[in-house]
């Protein structure tokens, strides 16, 4: 049984298909990666999976249950949660505060307190600034409290938005290297990215989408040697 | 500052303030105007801050206090008119039975608890009010959530004027009779509205200073954000708006008894602009500025100004512009003037704190000590 699995998916955007039946699965302990292009539904895909967008077909399953048309909240009690694309941390609560929002639904004050010192420990920098506001946080910094509000749910499936985007080159390497960590305390990792190189260096296995079909599959190392992938996504040809 | 001290400092402020409001219930019939502006001014922070939940700290955009307050007003003045005086109140079209059997069953209860019933009972009918109409009118996002709400104050002024409810609002005839604040000699005439402030005002603090205060601040901020966190959205927002409704119809039901007497006309649109002002003028996301904006506002308004109102005779020099709601000009000035070099407010999104006063001291020491520092700039230079 796969931890995920996606079942022809289709999402309409008032007339315009923006996913047209989408199939893929995740396993558990899997870094599974999405690429393409912009336009290509990566995003509208996780937004679907979170029901923050109503699907217009097909189904999810997460651990053999369907959640096709649960409530968000439900999905994330389940242990599904998005770091959405853009960061969208709340700029006028303090870190701490974000990080408690992350807790939400959660109710042991004690495990609160223990996953945000491990939050914490994960981003020492969370930890010197927890009284500021987090817009005055720099990008870097804002996606790593997007990350670790993110954990702050205690998600066994972690889905993220191009966490890369608009970051300098060095802030990139750090935000990958969390997402391995992450993934090696046991968390799953579905994760969208533009930044295809470094994505599929790190995933088990990657998708590549286009104009909301997935068009090919195959372990992060058979992409990135891909013939089509390397012209279309890492610029490069032989 | 320490903790212990600020505390101390609250300690303080508390007691000098209880004092000074047993000391002006003294002076009831002499500083009438002072006593009044007190009253209205902790009514109408109690309308502030609960606008200022559902505006400032869940982003939800509503101008329907105006109607809400009405709903608590007219409860409230049904409830505590006296029994043997409703009669006569209603003298034109005769009281409703229900209304007559309720306050027959309910007329063995002393005044004090008659009138706190009253007032929950008022809070309680207008957040059932706001349960409904908030289910399909929170849907809706800033500025058409607005006109919706707009319209529903002005919707439940039209039914309590209509003669189709003369029974039992008495129309557009207005509702007199309604028993003021404390007792003949003005005991409690102060206490009692600011008790009741005070304890509306400290349940709204702890309700945004908890998880759901947290979840209301995230939808402000960025609803898909907090969606994908988890937050039920129509959940959060209707309970906001619940909550809201009822303490601005308990402010209400208070404006009724400062009023003694009322009619669907006080409780026009203008009303809910008062409030806005208040809550702008105080910093929107901030409690203490929205109590400290309904005093300042309600005092300039009534009291401060007052001298512009009047003609002023300097020898034989008439002096120009005096005269009879001039004061509203200058209040309108003075509030550009706030807006312009405040935007965001007296306190922005922040909370008042002791730390703010040798602050504020340093600031202005600043302000007077800049100009020889530049000065010794230049002649280094």
């Amino acid at each position: 049984m796969s931890m995920l699995e996606i079942k022809d998916l289709k999402v309409n955007y008032g007339g315009i298909e923006a996913l047209k039946g989408i199939s893929f699965r995740v396993e558990e302990g899997e870094i599974v990666t999405l690429i393409g292009a912009n336009g290509a539904g990566k995003s509208t895909t996780l937004r679907a999976i979170m029901r923050v967008v109503t699907s217009g077909g097909g189904s999810i399953f997460f651990e053999g249950e369907e959640i096709t048309s649960m409530d968000t909240q439900k999905i994330v009690n389940k242990g599904i949660v998005l770091v959405p694309e853009g960061r969208r941390v709340f700029p006028n609560l303090t870190v701490l505060e974000n990080l408690k929002i992350g807790a939400y639904l959660r109710a042991d004050q004690a495990g609160i307190d223990k996953d945000i010192e491990h939050v914490y420990s994960l981003f020492p920098r969370l930890k010197e600034r927890h009284w500021q506001m987090a817009g005055t946080l720099s990008g870097g910094e804002q996606q790593m409290l997007a990350v670790g509000r993110a954990l702050m749910a205690k998600p066994r499936l972690i889905m993220m938005d191009e966490p890369s985007l608009g970051l300098a080159p060095l802030v990139v390497k750090d935000i990958f290297s969390i997402i391995r960590r992450i993934h090696d305390e046991g968390v799953t990792v579905l994760l969208i990215e533009q930044n295809a190189n470094a994505a599929l260096k790190i995933a088990n296995r990657g998708y590549v989408m286009e104009t909301g079909r997935v068009t090919l599959t195959g372990t992060g190392e058979e992409l990135l040697n891909d013939q089509s992938v390397r012209e279309a996504y890492l610029g490069k040809s032989k | 500052m320490k903790k212990s001290t600020k505390t101390l400092c609250s300690c303080i402020a508390l007691a000098l303030l209880v004092g000074f409001l047993l000391y002006m219930e003294t002076l009831k019939t002499t500083q009438g105007m002072a006593v009044s502006i007190l009253q209205k001014g902790a009514i109408f922070s109690i309308a502030a801050v609960s606008m200022n939940l559902l505006n400032g700290f869940t982003g939800l955009f509503s101008l329907g206090q105006a109607g809400f307050m009405a709903i608590g007003a007219y409860v409230t003045a049904i409830f505590t008119i006296p029994t043997e005086k409703i009669v006569a109140v209603y003298y034109m079209n005769g009281v409703s039975e229900g209304i007559m059997s309720i306050k027959r069953a309910l007329s063995f209860l002393p005044e004090p608890v008659l009138v706190l019933l009253a007032l929950i009972a008022g809070g309680l009918v207008a957040a059932g009010f706001a349960a409904l109409v908030g289910i399909p009118v929170l849907r809706l996002k800033s500025d058409y959530l607005a006109i919706a709400t707009l319209g529903f104050s002005e919707i439940i002024r039209a039914l309590i004027s209509s003669p189709q409810m003369d029974k039992i609002t008495n129309g557009s005839y207005g509702l007199k009779n309604i028993p003021g604040f404390g007792g003949e000699n003005g005991l409690g005439c102060l206490l009692v509205p600011f008790g009741i402030a005070a304890l509306c005002i400290v349940i709204m603090v702890l309700l945004i200073r908890s998880s759901y205060g947290r979840a209301f601040k995230a939808i402000a901020e960025d609803e898909v954000a907090a969606e994908a966190m988890g937050i039920n959205l129509a959940h959060h927002k209707e309970m906001a708006f619940v909550i809201s409704s009822f303490f601005t119809a308990v402010a209400g039901g208070l404006l009724a008894m400062y009023m003694r007497s009322i009619e669907a006309k006080t409780f026009q649109v203008i009303l809910t602009y008062d409030i806005l002002l208040i809550v702008v003028i105080g910093g929107i996301g901030s409690v203490t500025g929205s109590v400290i904006g309904a005093f300042l506002v309600t005092a300039s308004k009534e009291w401060w100004l007052r001298f512009f109102d009047t003609p002023l005779k300097i020898g034989n020099f008439q002096v120009p512009l005096l005269r009879t709601g001039f004061r509203m000009v200058i209040f309108s000035l003075l509030l550009m003037a706030v807006v312009l070099f405040w935007r965001r407010g007296l306190m922005g999104n922040r909370e008042f704190n002791w730390d703010d006063i040798p602050r504020f001291g340093r600031w202005v020491k600043r302000k007077f000590t800049k100009t020889p520092a530049t000065e010794g700039g230049e002649r280094n230079g």
